[in-house]
Order: structure tokens, then C-alpha cells, then sequence
């Protein structure tokens, strides 16, 4: 149990680690950090490497963006194979679907709720 | 002053003014956080799977996933997400949480010039390439897996 707890912090961190790296080293911008850790998340998942480390570290995988890159490519995997070239389009969208609506969703409830305050730091 | 000395000039001139990231101390912030709020899925995961039996693992981490997203979202509603990312780098922004606030941050900042061209268009000025490359990646595989 406690034992979990230590991989899932050791798994998300080491990710959120690359990440830092990749900002200090070439000054990329959050946008493209997103981009390419989604795209190594789907590779990976493609070429069956990401489910071992889910398995391993449960939410220390599925937390970080590179999780959300496995649920495109799963989704897309699993769609094909149910509903063939119909599966293609509609797999990686109706994987990710719930987490993209709640994001847009509660965003735009929250900004309607609240202001941005001045940055004062 | 002929135009490349003066981007020279310009270029070396904004250099000097960029903010550094310092490197040793954000490295170790961007693991803690990162992994903390990797945990705190971890323990919204095992709650729902404790609450609800019945539930299969991957409902389960589905959940726990939009928990995540409505819990980061407000976090940005009032303020504190950002004060996190101020020193935990890629700690706040790979978590996805990070791209909830994505959405969240520019939604609130743009939301003067409208809803319309405002929020609505600027929600997306990071999760759109996000969405756009992901879905991207996710046909190509399928069509791969479609031959195999």
C-alpha cells in the first residue's frame, strides 16, 4: 500500500522531471511540453511500452499528460479493432472525451465565476 | 548599422534581460509537486474504488482523472494553481492538472474582451495544439493498427 504510494511519487515526479529539464535546457514553452509529451505518451502506448508502467506505478502514469496520449492511443487501438476504419476517427476523441468536456466545461463555469487577479510576483 | 549587427544587438540585448530559471532547486520542486499531485490521484483512485466496488479500475481512473481536472480548474478560479506554478515549473504544467489550468488561465485572463472572441477563443490557445496533435497521433496509430 505504502509501498504504491512511493512508486506512483517516484513515476509522476521522474515525468514532471524530464519536463523541468526540457524547460531549463531549451526554454520551451508549456504549450509544447503538452504537445510532445502527448505525442510520447501515444507512441509509446502504440508500441505497448507505456501499459507496463501503468501497471507498475498505477496513477503515477495516468496523472501526468503522457497518460493522456496512452487514452488517445488506446482508444484508437481498441476503436479499430471493434469498428475498423470508423474506428480510426472516433476512437482517440470518444477516449479522451470525458476529461476534454470537464476541462472546457468547468473552465468556462469558473471564469464566469471569477476574475483574474493583477500577478502581483 | 547594417540590419544583422543590429539583430545581433537586439538578440544579445534580450538575452541579458530574459528571466533565468534557476536550474538545481526548480528541478527538485518540479518532482515534489509533480509527484505529490501525482499521489493525490493515486488516493482519489483507491477512495473510489473503496466507495464503489463494483467499479471497474478504468471508470475508476476515468474519474479520477475529471476530479482531477474540476479540482485544478477551481485552484485557477481562485488563484492558488498559479502561485504553485510560480516555483514548480514543470511540476504544475505536466500533470494534468496543468492542462486544466491551461484552459482555466487564459479563459479568466481574456474574459474582458468577451465571451465570444474572448474566453471562448483563448480557452484554447494552449489545449488546442494540445487536442489537435493528440487526435493527430491517435488517427495515425489507428491506421497502423487498422493494417496490422
Amino acid at each position: 500500500m505504502l509501498l504504491l504510494y512511493l512508486k506512483v511519487f517516484l513515476v509522476g515526479g521522474f515525468i514532471c522531471f524530464l519536463g523541468q529539464i526540457l524547460i531549463i535546457k531549451t526554454n520551451m514553452t508549456s504549450a509544447r511540453i503538452l504537445v510532445l509529451f502527448v505525442c510520447i505518451g501515444a507512441v509509446m502506448e502504440a508500441f505497448g511500452l507505456y501499459d507496463p508502467i501503468v501497471n507498475w506505478a498505477s496513477a503515477g502514469a495516468l496523472v501526468p499528460i503522457t497518460g493522456f496520449g496512452r487514452s488517445l492511443a488506446k482508444g484508437a487501438i481498441e476503436a479499430v479493432k471493434e469498428k475498423g476504419l470508423l474506428g480510426v476517427l472516433t476512437g482517440g476523441l470518444s477516449a479522451t472525451a470525458g476529461g476534454i468536456v470537464a476541462a472546457v466545461i468547468f473552465a468556462y463555469l469558473f471564469s464566469l465565476i471569477f476574475s483574474s487577479k493583477t500577478k502581483k510576483y | 548599422m547594417n540590419v544583422t549587427e543590429r539583430n545581433y544587438k537586439y538578440n544579445r540585448y534580450v538575452d541579458s534581460k530574459k528571466p533565468l530559471t534557476k536550474n538545481f532547486p526548480t528541478l527538485i520542486y518540479a518532482y515534489v509537486v509533480g509527484g505529490f499531485i501525482c499521489m493525490i490521484g493515486q488516493g482519489i483512485l483507491d477512495l473510489l474504488l473503496y466507495l464503489y466496488p463494483t467499479m471497474s479500475v478504468d471508470t475508476a481512473s476515468g474519474w479520477m482523472l475529471i476530479i482531477l481536472i474540476i479540482l485544478a480548474s477551481f485552484l485557477t478560479g481562485i488563484g492558488v494553481y498559479d502561485r504553485i506554478g510560480v516555483f514548480a515549473g514543470a511540476g504544475s504544467i505536466v500533470p494534468i492538472t496543468g492542462f486544466s489550468n491551461s484552459i482555466t488561465s487564459p479563459a479568466m485572463e481574456f474574459k474582458k474582451e468577451g465571451i465570444i472572441f474572448g474566453m471562448c477563443v483563448k480557452m484554447f490557445s494552449v489545449a488546442g495544439p494540445v487536442i489537435v496533435n493528440g487526435l493527430g497521433i491517435s488517427v495515425i496509430v489507428g491506421i497502423i493498427y487498422l493494417f496490422i
